[in-house]
């Protein structure tokens, strides 16, 4: 840190470029913290559900596809890796690369979501197992409900379960590639440099959360009782 | 410059490990474990999870107070199942007395 240019960098309730970086760290991980509760929530209705009605919550999870939830793992994990580049590149200074690496991550991202939505949801739509909006599962559907013995109600709460947290994940991703863009914006007009990066950063940490959550997302909802 | 710059080897190998550990989750869950499929699933997530907090968002490099931060998240959500699960499932331990079910009992 030198000069007039560089010193305007810090802003000045803080003594120096270090210190602004940990603050805004810190404040980044108790806004993540609140989210682990807001997550939480559902997390602990679906176990308190789970726990009362296991062949419902089985024969749910047998409804979902296994290859929609384990390709969106590999993409999100494939977005946390160029957004782990991406911030890397910002603290090396390396404009382009950071430029590169934001689009890959807003890619796989929007991709996420598009493929969730159109074909995903959409399928389910068709096949008649959205809950309250379009229930009434038949076919392979009801006959995997049928031999789990399990109850109409009790699958289509799982399936409520399914669509929040999907949902609300869903909504998080959206979120997170609005602020990728902005990001983007800002990187291509060169906006960030080794001792200005934290916005990169901080969007870097909440979009690991985003994936974070993915990670028990997908076995919770997608393998339960097991596929063999 | 401020913070720590990682190796690109070093992402690289924490994405290839979480990669591998999605296909063992989703191997696992093809084979008959009972209960430990719950267990497995749920262990495999904690270590891809610790992967992703520890190297991606740099936690093993970040100053004691943001340990703390993720300390009190984990916390209260241990709190938050632990309490809400203990409830339910002590509920079927005491009977409900008889003169609560009498007056709970719809009118005849």
């Amino acid at each position: 840190m030198s000069g007039a240019h560089s010193g305007a960098l810090v802003a000045h309730q803080f003594d120096d470029a270090e210190q602004q970086h940990a603050s805004a760290s810190l404040g980044m991980w108790i806004f993540l913290a609140t989210e682990v509760l807001f997550f939480g929530g559902l997390f602990c209705g679906y176990t308190l559900y789970r726990g009362l009605y296991p062949a419902g919550f089985e024969a749910g999870s047998h409804l979902l596809k296994v290859q929609y939830g384990a390709a969106y793992t590999v993409m999100l994990i494939c977005s946390s890796l160029t957004m782990a580049l991406g911030v890397r590149s910002a603290q090396l200074g390396k404009r382009k690369a950071l430029v590169t690496f934001l689009v890959l991550t807003i890619l796989l991202g929007a991709a996420f979501v598009f493929i969730k939505l159109r074909f995903e949801w959409y399928g389910d739509y068709l096949e008649h197992i959205v809950p309250a909006i379009h229930w009434a599962p038949q076919g392979k559907a009801l006959a995997e409900i049928t031999r789990l013995g399990a109850s109409l109600n009790h699958v289509e709460l799982f399936m409520f379960f399914y669509f929040v947290m999907t949902g609300v994940h869903a909504l998080h991703m959206i979120i997170g590639v609005g602020v990728m863009t902005w990001l983007l914006i800002l990187a291509w007009r060169g906006r960030f440099s080794p001792d200005r990066y934290n916005q990169v950063e901080m969007a870097g940490l909440y979009w690991h959360f985003v994936d974070i959550v993915w990670i028990f997302l997908f076995p919770l909802l997608y393998l339960i009782g097991g596929r063999y | 410059m401020v913070g720590h710059v990682l190796s690109k080897k070093l992402y690289v190998t924490v994405f290839a490990l979480l990669i591998a550990l999605t296909a063992l989750t989703t191997g696992v869950a093809y084979i008959d474990l009972g209960a430990y499929n719950t267990v497995a699933a749920l262990a495999i997530a904690v270590v891809k999870a610790s992967l992703v907090v520890l190297f991606f968002m740099h936690l093993k490099y970040t100053p004691g107070m943001t340990r703390i931060a993720l300390a009190a998240a984990v916390g209260w959500l241990v709190i938050l199942l632990a309490l809400t699960l203990a409830d339910f499932h002590t509920r079927s331990w005491t009977p409900v007395p008889q003169s609560w079910q009498a007056s709970t009992a719809p009118a005849r």
